[in-house]
């Protein structure tokens, strides 16, 4: 099974690993993203998410058919969620079941390294002096901290 | 020449002052003629360098050629995760 979203809610991992859960499968990988307190230096009191959700569903689709073609993890599920985060909160939510642990947790490496590549959701960070900023991996300092 | 309309999200939506934009573009253009296009704009300049154009929400070429019934949007750089 194989399942993406774009969610507006908290994010249950407990709930995606239920959702892959079968006897034939005997590894499963959890990839937990969560809201940090600091990036590049400078003290982060939250965050808000934002897509274009139409294509980050059907590109987490693709990466998610990629990945089942590259890995034959059998079952992937993936949920980002967009909107206010406070610190702490989960962000992104990644589960591959495979047989065996390897194809499973390779699995989930690359759907995260590809969500951060080519998915288009974007990040703005609410710092403690009270000023905003979208986050711009592109740029040298941040290409570092990602 | 037609009017084609471009989504805008995140540092490209505050760099426009919008959520859309409206711009002419001459039959047979391309994505390159789209990004100086809204490069030209005013707030242009306030772009992201790496911003991307996907046609139909799929990551475009800088030669594809834009067609006036494609779905377009302008991509910053994107940092979902």
């Amino acid at each position: 099974m194989k399942r993406v979203a774009i969610v507006t809610r908290a994010i249950d991992p407990a709930a995606l690993i239920a959702e892959v859960q079968s006897p034939e499968l005997g590894a499963i990988s959890l990839f937990v993203g969560t809201v940090r307190d600091t990036n590049d230096g400078r003290p982060v009191k939250a965050l808000d998410y934002s897509a274009y959700t139409a294509m980050a569903e059907s590109e987490l689709a693709e990466i998610v058919s990629e990945a089942g073609v590259q890995f034959g993890a059998p079952a992937v599920v993936v949920e980002h969620r967009i909107g206010p985060l406070e610190l702490g909160d989960v962000s992104v939510a990644i589960v591959s079941a495979s047989a065996h642990r390897e194809q499973a947790i390779e699995c989930t490496r690359f759907v995260i390294e590809e969500i951060k590549k080519r998915v288009p959701i974007w990040k703005r960070e609410h710092y403690a002096d009270g000023s905003r900023e979208w986050v711009d991996p592109t740029r040298a300092s941040e290409a570092r901290a990602t | 020449m037609s009017m084609v309309t471009v989504q805008l999200f995140a540092s490209c939506a505050e760099a426009l002052g919008g959520q859309t934009l409206e711009i002419p573009l001459d039959s047979g253009s391309t994505v390159a003629d789209l990004v100086r296009g809204i490069r030209s704009l005013p707030g242009g300049q306030s772009l992201p360098p790496s911003m991307r154009i996907a046609v139909n929400r799929k990551f475009a070429e800088p030669d594809q050629i834009i067609d006036g019934k494609d779905e377009i949007a302008a991509i910053p750089p994107v940092a979902g995760g």
